[in-house]
């Protein structure tokens, strides 16, 4: 049971994290609302930003599910690794990445096209790899539709716990905290993220061998 | 080089509105300049607390390595602009000056974090290094932007026009290149500043390096040949928009003070005079559906004086002109300060209705014929020139030159240099500060205050 489970907790657990920070996603609905004077400003952002972020782990899903087609199981597990950890060595070398042409003004296509960039500079997707690899379906050969669904599932459930989690926190910061809690909460957790990707492309090559 | 904090730098603050609750300052930063270039120009610290007393004495300096930069305006790595949702790099450290010699086109960049009182030298941006990458010379205002360090440049490296500006990374100082895609009829450079709520940046133009470097020209002058514009940019596609003439009476307009409220488009320009009548003015531009529009707000007359008492320059006129030189609005957007370093006098309006101004406040200190004293001193010279005002709002810092060869032009005598502080009551109304008046020996000009002022930073949110 918990061996079919912890997959998708932590599919649902890297949501959540998504949703938590600010630089992801929910500041920026903030600022639309603020700057809108309403708290739709807030609502209307969070959908464009789950678009956008949605798209950038589904390259990943359809990559780690095609893949599994055409490469034994050990091979895939090897290309994860190697593009994990070098991802992670590079984020420890550029922490900052901000993709540029983008400002307040860049209504929902532009939201979503943001959100995009900035999950796919984060590695949003790419952690995601590790733990499809880990849901049963891709362990044994299945048919692509068997896989697919599951995917489809898999980026789903990621991308719902990142919507609540996102839009709980941007309107509570907006209607109740404010965006003092900024200067108080907003950890960076660059280093650690680098450190995880790189940790979790070194778990995922334990288990290619 | 940029350091990395594990909470957000305490000095950002997300709106003005929190910002103007910012701990009051204790140290400024105020830079100097050898008007002879035989000397180095210097980074001079200052106390502005109260409590010591060393109040408003110079505690550190440091020195240029190089003569003859002529240090005027500066500003920080980064500001509050980091929190801004779409370019957040919140955890970046606000603590390095970039310094531009005005004359020489080099950034010097000082680190004020091991000793805040004695910075240092760490990093020098040559002026080659602007010419190359960005076609730029003569780097003149400096704002720390939500993706980088933007500078603005009075010409290209011959001396003519273009100027624009130019961007810096503020992770590593190297110079990112010219900002403009497409810079549609814009020539003349000198402020910049925007409204980061509606993705637009404002150019204001004072003249390219051949027509200031020398002195002020009469001939341009009465012309019309100096900036009489302001430029509405898009500033995430980095493109000219719209163009606004004053009209070729209005020269010289210079300052930019948008409202600090991203969430409000309008702000404020000064213009140094007109040529009907060699009054200054200062003019509210406006959003007006899709497009800007400008208005002048405030008129402020020259002064008829005896041709005896007055600089070659002036003569003919009979007048001293006010030449109002730089302007300061407070974080919540409520108070106008003005510099008129002609006749030396500085104002305070209420600007609750942008299009209506109240004055509320008047201190004289120097002047071309005034030459008003403080309560400590003989009379001056020079005049209100660069403001800075604390983001509380309770205090504005004043220095007097302008710039070395016009300053000869206004105050042939030659400008003794000093510094002051007046005080700002809550519900409107000046004063001067009786304690804190000192002279320099060398020019001063700007002054930023440690942590952030009313013109270092901007802000993404309401």
């Amino acid at each position: 049971m918990t061996a079919t489970l912890w997959p998708w907790a932590a599919l649902a657990l890297l949501g959540a994290y998504h949703g938590v920070n600010p630089g992801m996603g929910w500041l920026f609905a903030v600022a639309r609302g603020l700057q809108e004077k309403s708290r739709r400003g807030v609502l209307s952002s969070l959908l464009p930003i789950a678009i956008g972020h949605e798209a950038s782990i589904a390259i990943v899903v359809v990559a780690v599910s095609l893949t599994e087609q055409l490469v034994p199981p050990f091979l895939v597990r090897l290309l994860a690794a190697l593009v994990l950890v070098s991802f992670g060595v590079y984020k420890l070398a550029r922490p900052r990445s901000h993709p540029g042409g983008f400002g307040m003004r860049i209504g929902p296509a532009g939201l979503a096209a943001w959100s995009f960039l900035m999950s796919s500079a984060h590695g949003a997707g790419l952690m995601l790899a590790p733990v499809l690899l880990g849901l049963p379906v891709y362990a044994t050969y299945h048919s692509l539709s068997e896989i697919s669904l599951q995917a489809v599932a898999a980026a789903s459930l990621h991308v719902a716990a990142m919507l609540v989690v996102m839009g709980v926190v941007a309107v509570v910061v907006y209607e109740k905290v404010g965006l003092g809690i900024l200067r108080r909460g907003w950890f960076n957790m660059d280093l650690g993220w680098s450190f995880v990707l790189i940790a979790s492309g070194a778990v995922t090559l334990f288990t290619a061998i | 080089m940029a350091t990395t904090l594990l909470r957000p730098d305490q000095t950002f603050y997300p709106s003005p509105r929190l910002a103007a609750k910012a701990p009051v300052e204790t140290l400024a930063y105020m830079v100097t300049f050898d008007p002879a270039r035989k000397e180095p120009d210097g980074l001079v610290t200052v106390d502005v607390d109260p409590k010591s007393k060393g109040f408003g004495k110079q505690i550190g300096r440091v020195d240029a390595p190089n003569v003859g930069d002529e240090f005027h305006h500066f500003g920080w790595n980064v500001c509050s602009s980091s929190l801004c949702p779409y370019a957040a790099h919140p955890h970046l450290e606000r603590r390095y000056l970039l310094v531009p010699g005005l004359r020489s086109s080099r950034i010097y960049v000082f680190d004020v974090k091991p000793d805040p009182k004695h910075p240092k030298l760490v990093h020098t941006i040559e002026a080659r290094e602007i010419a190359d990458r960005a076609g730029y010379s003569r780097p003149h205002t400096i704002h720390c932007g939500p993706d980088g360090i933007y500078v603005s440049a009075l010409g290209n490296p011959d001396g003519d026009a273009p100027g624009g500006v130019f961007v810096i990374d503020h992770d590593t100082f190297a110079v990112k290149g010219r900002w403009e895609l497409d810079r549609g009829p814009q020539k003349l450079a000198y402020d910049f500043w925007w409204h980061l709520g509606y993705d637009t940046a404002i150019t204001s133009e004072w003249g390219t390096p051949k027509m200031v470097e020398g002195g002020v020209n009469p001939e341009l002058l009465l012309a019309g040949e100096y900036g009489h514009k302001i430029h509405i940019w898009d500033l995430p596609k980095r493109r000219h928009r719209q163009e606004i003439d004053l009209g070729k009476e209005y020269q010289m307009v210079l300052e930019l003070r948008p409202a600090h409220d991203p969430s409000k488009a309008y702000g404020f320009v000064g213009v140094v005079t007109s040529l009907k009548d060699l009054s200054a003015s200062i003019w509210t531009w406006y959003l007006d559906g899709s497009s800007y529009k400008i208005e002048k707000v405030i008129d402020i007359p020259a002064e008829p004086a005896d041709p005896e008492v007055l600089p070659p320059l002036l003569q003919g006129f009979k007048a001293v002109p006010p030449l109002v030189s730089d302007i300061n609005l407070s974080l919540d957007d409520r108070w106008l300060y003005v510099s008129a370093w002609g006749t030396g006098e500085f104002l305070q309006f209420d600007v609750s209705d942008p299009f209506k101004p109240k004055k509320t406040g008047s201190v004289h200190l120097g002047g071309i014929v005034r030459k008003a004293a403080h309560q400590t001193s003989g009379p001056l010279n020079g005049g209100p020139q660069m403001v800075e005002l604390s983001r509380d709002g309770k205090r504005a810092y004043l220095t007097n030159s302008l710039y070395a060869s016009w300053d000869e032009q206004f105050y042939p005598e030659g400008i003794k240099s000093w510094a002051a502080l007046i005080n700002a009551k809550p519900e409107g109304g000046l004063s001067l500060d009786g304690g804190f008046f000192t002279t320099f020996q060398q020019r001063t000009h700007q002054i930023h205050l440690e942590a952030g002022d009313a013109s270092s930073d901007s802000y993404c949110y309401s």
